[in-house]
């Protein structure tokens, strides 16, 4: 299982792709936001949490399309499939491998991007733990997406459409988190509802990405 | 005889080709009854006018745009646990039925809101829970209609189905924690008493009747369509391969 | 006939028009390509009746 991830995340920093693209990508929506909402310093404050929120989720999105694409056509998904270890296991190894690769960079970039947005005080505080305790379901349940259209010629698209829905919860609870931090109120109720969204992604969603792909292999 | 009787195509093509014009013929009635009386024969409300004719379609719609989700998810879990195919079948029939009842309970919705909130659309929790409902069924649809192979699209949207009920109940329950809303507590409960007044809740009673039995039409209707278009496919192939 | 709707008269009206519009397409929809797939698998039946 260890081999596994190192060789994901081997993969993943030799062929450039994913690691830089998620981050970039970040980056260029907080740039592009002040363009849009205009430079006024306390409108920006006021929506810093949730844009950062919704362009990690996005960043995010960029790149699930890769965890199991390549491996699909290459065939040694079918070999993964056949290997002596549970197909739950494979699955949990290619989300963390996209976790430690997209959703890691992203909590220790966020904060740097924070200050583009005039986040204010303690924000930066609850934005980094938030998106450390929120990221990891991320990155779960988009497997479980990229599990079911793993397939497919036009999956990409379909993708965003399957996952987009299924991260409304993390988005919710994960900016309230930063939106109350930054506002001085208590943020126990939804980082506690946030963790709870992981924890139970990462315990049962693996076992549904497993189901699809068994399906996608017959 | 059991209900897994169905589960044979030809016996649900025989026995609802049987009830069909009696369902559709129950549908019409209690529709157009239910919606006349609703439209024509009911006082107007002393705060919200005429418009609360609207909740004749609205309150039944919605329920049924719920209903039609659980019962894909019924469906689903019948197709997984013991491969039925017409229970696949069903619940891809049911799909666009209740996403046409997600929009008309958004529409009739935003029109009913424009006066009373003096705004079409608000972020309050149940309008925007329906929203991500609608979205949950156009993933449901894009994904049925991307998978060329029968089986394994069914496989597919059945996970994807038992995985967005529990992300959709979530959200359901995240949203109302981000905003509480403008809209009234539920105006249906089995208890009467506290509820709307009788001379809107009978005909309201008929409506809800006349949207379930037009779920049931078109459900079967179509997933009679579905059993002939597999049918069709087998056959051709068939003849291919002669 | 047509009851007094007030001052709401276009609100009403245009929730149960948007609703009966999308109710007959769906209705519409599900006929016509029911139709379409009947007469299809019928014309399969009997010309590989003929054949086979």
């Amino acid at each position: 299982m260890i081999a596994l991830l190192l060789r994901d995340l081997r993969l993943a920093i030799r062929a450039g792709g994913g690691f830089g693209l998620g981050l970039a990508f970040f980056l260029i929506v907080t740039v592009l936001v002040p363009f849009g909402v205009g430079p006024e310093g306390d409108t920006l404050a006021r929506i810093a949490p949730g844009i950062l929120w919704v362009g990690a989720l996005l960043a995010c999105l960029l790149s699930l399309d890769r965890i199991f694409a390549l491996d699909f056509e290459d065939g040694s998904l079918d070999l993964l499939a056949t290997a002596p270890i549970p197909l739950e296991a494979v699955v949990t190894m290619k989300a963390a491998a996209h976790w430690l690769t997209t959703g890691l960079p992203l909590v220790v970039a966020a904060p740097v991007f924070g200050v583009l947005l005039n986040l204010q005080g303690e924000g930066f505080f609850w934005l980094t733990v938030s998106l450390a305790l929120g990221t990891p379901a991320l990155s779960v349940i988009g497997t479980f997406g990229a599990a079911l259209t793993v397939g497919l010629k036009r999956g990409g698209l379909l993708l965003s459409l399957l996952v987009l829905p299924l991260y409304v919860p993390t988005l919710i609870f994960g900016a309230e988190t930063v939106r109350r931090g930054t506002e001085g109120m208590e943020t126990g109720a939804p980082l506690m509802l946030l963790a709870g969204i992981t924890a139970a992604s990462v315990a049962l969603l693996p076992f549904a990405s497993a189901a699809a792909i068994r399906v996608n292999l017959r | 005889m059991s209900i897994w009787e169905y589960a044979n195509p030809k016996k649900f093509m025989q026995t609802s080709a049987w009830a069909l014009p009696w369902v559709t013929g129950l549908a019409v009635i209690a529709l157009v009854g239910g919606l006349i009386w609703g439209f024509f024969f009911t006082p107007d409300d002393y705060k919200q006018g005429s418009t609360v004719k609207i909740i004749y379609i609205h309150v039944p719609s919605a329920m049924m745009a719920i209903n039609a989700w659980v019962m894909m998810l019924v469906a689903s879990l019948i197709w997984i646990i013991r491969r039925h195919h017409v229970s696949a079948l069903a619940a891809k029939a049911a799909a666009p039925i209740g996403m046409t009842m997600t929009l008309i309970a958004l529409f009739t919705g935003a029109i009913w809101g424009q006066p009373m909130w003096g705004t079409w659309w608000a972020w309050d929790p149940r309008l925007t829970s329906f929203l991500i409902l609608f979205l949950f069924y156009l993933g449901y649809i894009a994904l049925w209609e991307a998978i060329d192979d029968p089986d394994t699209a069914a496989d597919l949207t059945s996970v994807l189905c038992l995985v967005g009920s529990v992300f959709a109940l979530l959200s359901r329950y995240a949203v109302n924690f981000w905003n509480q809303g403008l809209h009234q507590d539920a105006s249906l409960s089995m208890d009467a008493e506290e509820n709307v007044a009788d001379v809107f809740w009978y005909p309201l009673l008929i409506c809800i009747a006349g949207f379930v039995l037009l779920f049931v039409t078109l459900v079967l209707i179509r997933t009679r369509t579905e059993i002939r278009s597999r049918r069709l496919k087998a056959l051709e192939a068939r003849e291919r391969m002669a | 006939m047509m009851p007094d709707l007030g001052k709401y008269a276009g609100t009403v009206l245009s929730a149960y028009g948007v609703t009966l519009a999308l109710l007959a397409a769906l209705v519409a929809l599900s006929l016509w390509r029911g139709a379409r797939v009947k007469r299809a698998l019928e014309a399969q039946e009997r010309r590989m009746g003929r054949n086979g």
